[in-house]
């Protein structure tokens, strides 16, 4: 066990050592992870809490309940006690045909048309305002009041929220697919330099392997290297990432206090963070360990 | 626990360096590898330390097929050896303790437990006090020291030494020797490429001379003393 340790904390403590001497590439290397990896968190930040914004806006969606002309005394209070015990509902208020026809002719240019009807066609209504924001629910609370007995019309007026929703899915998959074409770039930029290195310890790698190396022992420190360069890489973006928000929120601040907002961006939560720092990790190893069974690949051909 | 049959050896693009060679090595023994500049010397010993492998032919190391043995496995043969390459092959960016410790990185072995065989080797042959120093600013001879105490920190059970004293002069020459033999006597499997036996040998030896490929000579020689 101890010696296990050892044989992973050797070649490590030799990274470092190199890393060191080597500062400034090393420096720029994480730079331009870091850079690299900052663009998709800080779109997914924004999205993120556009969300959120949509989320914060008054005019929630509402559902109109028009009800039935001839509707029973029974069936009205039956939907009063449905809506006060559907836990999906946030609140409502009764409009009945009276206020509403009184509204209408309050109406200017409307008046000529109440005056032109001697009967009042109006429905009583509820106006029902759900707890969530998801079309779905949405749907599915409207579908479910349709059927209710002397409900006319169950209208939803989630039509903009769905559009929103639809917006910022859309967003959420193009930076899914700008992450995987970043990995590809920075895969090929990690590997580039791994490659460097390989070729400069060429020697080291070639006497090792005649006096008894496994690939393991060969590949070990580059796996640190890449990896080490991921960490770097993955701090460099979360401090940037830090950064920007800083920056943005410093500005918002104002704008937000005008429109008596508290609206902010949101600092990435640990867990975000943790995926950051991790993916850049795996990113790197994986870089280095593409390239560095390539290179013993091509080792291996040229001797034996 | 070394055994040649039959073994032919035929380098991409090249003419045969081995042809039909067959011998026993015992353990314990101590093999002179004789024969002019191309003979195929330097080929033998890479494959008995299984960096080559034969073209035809079986290689037995202790009753393992190299021919058969598993590319995983390899590594783990060749810890068994340790070598004195012809050309050294010391790292030339490394330091002389990094150049010793890299046997026994590979072997699994660091920190504490490294650094006292490493400076043991080193002492053993006489560098100790150039720990720090580059390899490119040791002379000729003192390359050579090293390049052995990188061969025996990993204390291997068979010691393979292409050339050794090739251009040292007597006195070095002789000392190295001695210190090939002071191997042997503690039950190490020595095995020695040179051009020339030297004339004053210590112990029985047995003699292969290859000419042209072909192994012309398998004889043992009774230990002189001086
Ligand atoms: N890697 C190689 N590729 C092609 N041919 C080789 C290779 N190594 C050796 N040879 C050829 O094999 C033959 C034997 O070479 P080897 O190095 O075994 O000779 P040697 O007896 O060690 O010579 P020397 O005393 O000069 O070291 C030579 O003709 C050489 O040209
Ligand atoms: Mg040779």
């Amino acid at each position: 066990m101890k010696k296990w340790i050892n044989q992973h904390l050797h070649p490590l403590k030799t990274v470092l050592t190199r890393m060191k001497r080597n500062f400034i590439s090393t420096l720029m290397m994480c730079c331009v992870m870091g850079v690299t990896l900052s663009l998709p968190g800080v779109l997914y930040i924004i999205i993120d809490n556009l969300g959120k914004l949509a989320g914060n806006v008054q005019s929630e969606p509402q559902i109109s309940l028009f009800l039935k002309l001839d509707i029973s005394k029974e069936s009205l209070a039956n939907i009063e006690k449905q809506l006060k015990s559907n836990p999906d509902v946030s609140n409502y208020h009764f409009e009945s045909k009276d206020d509403a026809w009184q509204e209408l002719k309050k109406n200017a240019g409307a008046s000529d048309v109440a005056g032109l009807l001697d009967k009042n066609p109006l429905p009583d209504a509820y106006f029902v305002n759900p707890k969530s924001i998801d079309p779905n629910t949405i749907n599915r609370l409207q579908s479910q009041m349709q059927n209710w007995e002397g409900v006319e019309l169950a209208q939803a007026d989630a039509n903009w929220v769905k559009r929103l929703d639809t917006v910022l899915k859309l967003g959420k998959k193009a930076i899914l697919i700008l992450v995987v074409l970043l990995a590809f770039a920075l895969i090929a930029v990690i590997g580039n330099t791994i490659r460097l290195q390989i070729l400069t310890q060429r020697e080291e790698i070639e006497v090792s392997k005649l006096i008894g190396a496994t690939n393991n022992f060969v590949r070990r420190p580059f796996l640190y290297a890449g990896a080490m360069y991921g960490l770097g890489g993955g701090i460099a973006a979360w401090i940037i990432l830090v950064g920007i928000i800083r920056l943005f929120n410093f500005s918002v601040v104002e704008i937000a206090d005008l429109y008596a907002s508290n609206f902010r961006l949101e600092f990435p939560s640990l867990t975000v963070s943790i995926v950051i720092i991790l993916s850049a990790i795996s990113l790197g190893w994986l870089a280095s360990f593409i390239t560095v069974n390539r290179a013993l690949s091509q080792f291996e051909k040229n001797t034996t | 626990m070394i055994k040649f049959d039959q073994v032919s050896k035929r380098y991409p693009k090249s003419q045969e360096a081995l042809k039909n060679v067959s011998f026993d090595i015992e353990q314990g023994e101590f093999v002179f590898v004789t024969g002019h500049s191309g003979a195929g010397k330097s080929t033998l010993l890479k494959l008995i330390a299984a960096i080559e492998k034969p073209t035809t032919g079986t290689v037995l190391i202790g009753n393992q097929n190299i021919s058969k043995l598993r590319k995983a496995a390899i590594p783990y043969l060749r810890r068994k050896f340790g070598v004195i390459f012809q050309d050294h092959k010391l790292l030339y960016d490394r330091n002389c303790y990094e150049n010793v410790a890299l046997t026994l990185y590979i072997n699994g072995v660091t920190g504490n437990e490294a650094a006292k065989r490493v400076r043991a080797a080193l002492d053993k042959v006489g560098l100790l006090n150039k720990e720090k120093a580059m390899p490119i600013t040791l002379s000729g001879g003192e390359q050579q020291r090293l390049a052995i105490a990188r061969a025996v920190v990993g204390r291997p059970a068979i010691l393979i030494a292409d050339e050794p004293t090739g251009n040292l002069d007597e006195n070095y020459a002789s000392e190295i020797m001695a210190f090939l033999y002071a191997f042997q006597q503690v039950g190490v499997t020595v095995i020695v490429a040179t051009h020339e036996i030297p004339d004053v040998v210590k112990t029985p030896v047995k003699v292969l001379s290859l000419q042209h490929g072909e192994l012309t000579l398998n004889s043992m020689t009774k230990g002189m003393t001086e």
